[in-house]
């Protein structure tokens, strides 16, 4: 190819069109199906989408503090071949840390 | 008298000093209650000043949980607490919507230094932070394919597409796709591959937020139209990345998303 | 975009209950007999999406009463502009028949801090709170309700009680009351004073609506109780008692429950909900056996 950009001309556009034009007016449910992706379709429920509500209201559960932890990713990412390589590290528990002073602190390799 | 009615004239701190302290000591977890509160009994009333500190970590990582389940799901809900406790320290929210808050979560799980053996974390929450977009984002009807045929052919490579305002286009080196599908509830765990990546569309055309994986060309030819390139040149570039990119394929895929709300002609705008 | 309601934007003076997403199937499905609901102005402030629709179909069925929980009244900062103009869209959009905030602040340096932070009873928070709750009547061109905190700590510098305080604010400005009963009890026992000596010392002339909702239980520093406003179970039986003889002196006022954690089931939101207006009722025919 000699064209530094291929160029889809009018005539390719206005051609793709009427075959797409074609095609939902024929069979839109098995184009649809025709390649696996665009075919997938994940719609999930609603209420997972809504995300968080507010609140107006406090809390008796005790969770404000944890500055120094150790802990590995354990839930469904094992399945997907993660090592479990341990990160030792101080959080940035004063508002004054940072990521990147947070990063100094691990140990390389 | 009632401890409610007790009177002192003494107003020394102002107001922005006393919620400036009252915050400082709330962002840090080992400081103990600000001056300015009462000591009832003579005691410091660190308990009592913890219910805040409680209240505002507590609910913050509830709204990250509720907003990316996936995430959690993927690396443990003690995992997750843990990391959304250190997000929630480096970047509280900015505004009171709370399904708002996260947009930076990805970002942040790129550069997280014990998520580093999960790399595709972050584009899974990015992901999820535009499901939730998606779902509040605003609605516009969609038009259907059959739109295209009452314009004039040679001037369809010079269409511009308003693509619904839900839409969020991701590129992934990660199958970012199936791992989201694998752990959302939607269907139960299977094996994934993490040797390719995958691109995905996120879109609310009209009720429920729909999640589909794009063929390739798809992102590319998406972006551009998104990015307000001509039909013909977002072809054209799709084309330029994708061997034997199929225009009529990609937009059937499009409108039957209900991605496009919209076709204007570029110099004559209708 | 304004959706025409077939039903009054008036809250009638009984029960309704706080809305939440997981019972909007159970709601438009059994229409219960309910009085009106409220929501939290918040979850409603995207520009589009099914909390909308969901919302419109009920504001077609019922009155409803919008609560704030994010504007910062008691900030020393000025309000969100921003944030008051999506109140008044809102507002417009739904009409709603009752629209309150709370006497708190929650930013700081343009952060939000997700809780309701607590005020310090002075001039100083009296003025800049009189003038924050002007903005928010002038932008609305309407009445807000106020509400009284539950709060766990107290302020050396207070130089006013917290009644003095709402007062103060309500004369000012022109504002009503929400009285949160078991706000009332939380803080009570908290501080230690007597919850019927400063429900019998409230305004109640200015109270719009009640609010009543669960409470948890936890031990200050020296191991005294300490009430958490928790909402996440049944409104306890201390709070019942204090709500009966609240409207014994007011008459009947909208009263709202409040479970916002742990959500129960529909039909014992519902149960709750019931449960005060039994209470109404009783409280109506009390007073009417008096004045025979």
């Amino acid at each position: 190819m000699s064209a530094k950009t291929k160029v889809m001309t009018s005539t390719m556009v206005a051609g793709a069109v009427a075959v797409a034009l074609s095609a939902s007016i024929s069979a839109p449910a098995a184009a649809a199906g025709k390649e696996k992706c665009y075919g997938i379709s994940l719609a999930g429920q609603n209420d997972c989408a809504a995300g968080p509500g507010t609140t107006c209201a406090g809390t008796s559960t005790i969770d404000y503090q944890g500055n120094a932890w150790t802990l590995v990713p354990k839930g469904d990412c094992v399945k997907y071949g993660v090592e479990s390589q341990e990160a030792k590290f101080e959080l940035p528990g004063e508002r004054q840390g940072s990521l990147e002073a947070l990063k100094r602190d691990l140990p390389t390799g | 008298m009632p401890s409610w009615c007790k009177a002192s004239w003494s107003e020394a701190v102002s107001l922005a000093e006393l919620q400036s302290d009252f915050i400082d000591s709330l962002r840090t977890p080992s400081a103990a209650a600000p001056e300015s509160l009462a000591t009832p009994g003579g005691m410091r009333p660190n308990r009592r000043f913890n219910v805040y500190r409680n209240n505002v970590v507590v609910s913050l990582i509830e709204a990250l949980r509720s907003s990316f389940p996936v995430v959690e799901r993927l690396v443990g809900e003690e995992f997750f607490k843990a990391t959304a406790r250190a997000y929630i320290d480096h970047e509280p929210p900015r505004s009171p919507l709370m399904f708002q808050y996260g947009e930076t979560f990805g970002n942040f799980l790129d550069a997280f230094p014990p998520a580093a053996s999960v790399p595709y974390l972050g584009d899974v929450a990015r992901l999820e932070f535009a499901r939730l977009n998606a779902y509040h984002a605003q609605d516009r009807v969609p038009i259907a394919i059959t739109h295209l045929s009452t314009l004039p052919p040679e001037q369809l490579g010079e269409a511009e597409f308003q693509l619904h305002p839900s839409l969020t286009l991701l590129s992934s080196r990660w199958p970012v796709f199936s791992l989201w599908a694998a752990s959302s509830e939607q269907q139960s765990a299977q094996d994934v591959n993490l040797d390719t990546g995958e691109d995905v569309i996120v879109i609310r055309p009209e009720y429920n937020v729909d999640v589909r994986c794009l063929p390739s060309g798809g992102y590319s030819f998406l972006k551009a139209l998104q990015d307000g390139a001509s039909l013909g040149d977002a072809a054209g570039q799709a084309s330029e990345a994708t061997e034997n990119f199929n225009l009529a394929h990609h937009l059937e895929g499009l409108f039957g998303l209900g991605a496009v709300c919209a076709v204007e002609l570029r110099n004559s705008k209708q | 975009m304004d959706t025409p309601a077939k039903t009054s934007s008036a809250i009638p003076p009984r029960a309704g209950v706080g809305l939440k997403a997981a019972h909007y199937s159970p709601i438009q499905e059994q229409r219960p007999d309910i009085g009106w609901f409220e929501v939290h102005a918040e979850n409603y402030m995207g520009a589009g999406g099914p909390p909308h629709r969901y919302l419109e179909a009920i504001r077609r069925d019922y009155p409803l009463s919008l609560h704030g929980v994010g504007l910062s009244i008691g900030a020393d900062k000025p309000l969100d502009r921003d944030h008051l103009t999506r109140l008044k869209r809102l507002n417009e959009r739904y009409q709603p028949g009752l629209f309150s905030e709370h006497l708190a602040w929650s930013t700081h340096d343009d952060f939000f801090f997700n809780d309701l932070l607590p005020v310090p009873y002075t001039q100083e928070a009296l003025t800049r709170c009189a003038d924050h709750i002007d903005q928010v009547q002038e932008t609305l061109g309407r009445q807000m309700l106020l509400e009284n905190p539950s709060t766990y700590v107290t302020f050396e510098d207070s130089s006013m009680s917290e009644i003095e305080f709402l007062r103060s604010l309500s004369e000012r400005t022109g504002c009503g009351l929400l009285l949160d009963v078991n706000n009332v009890f939380v803080s009570a026992t908290n501080h230690g004073y007597s919850p019927e000596d400063y429900l019998d010392a409230f305004p109640i002339e200015r109270v719009g609506e009640i609010h009543l909702g669960g409470h948890a239980r936890d031990q200050d520093d020296a191991g005294a109780p300490l009430l958490i406003d928790a909402h996440d179970r049944a409104v306890a039986d201390p709070v019942w008692t204090l709500y009966a003889r609240t409207i014994g002196r007011s008459g009947d006022l909208p009263t709202l429950i409040e479970w916002d954690n742990e959500l129960p089931s529909w039909q014992d939101l519902f149960a709750e909900a019931q449960a005060a207006d039994a209470i109404l009722v009783q409280s109506q025919l009390e007073r009417s056996r008096v004045a025979r």
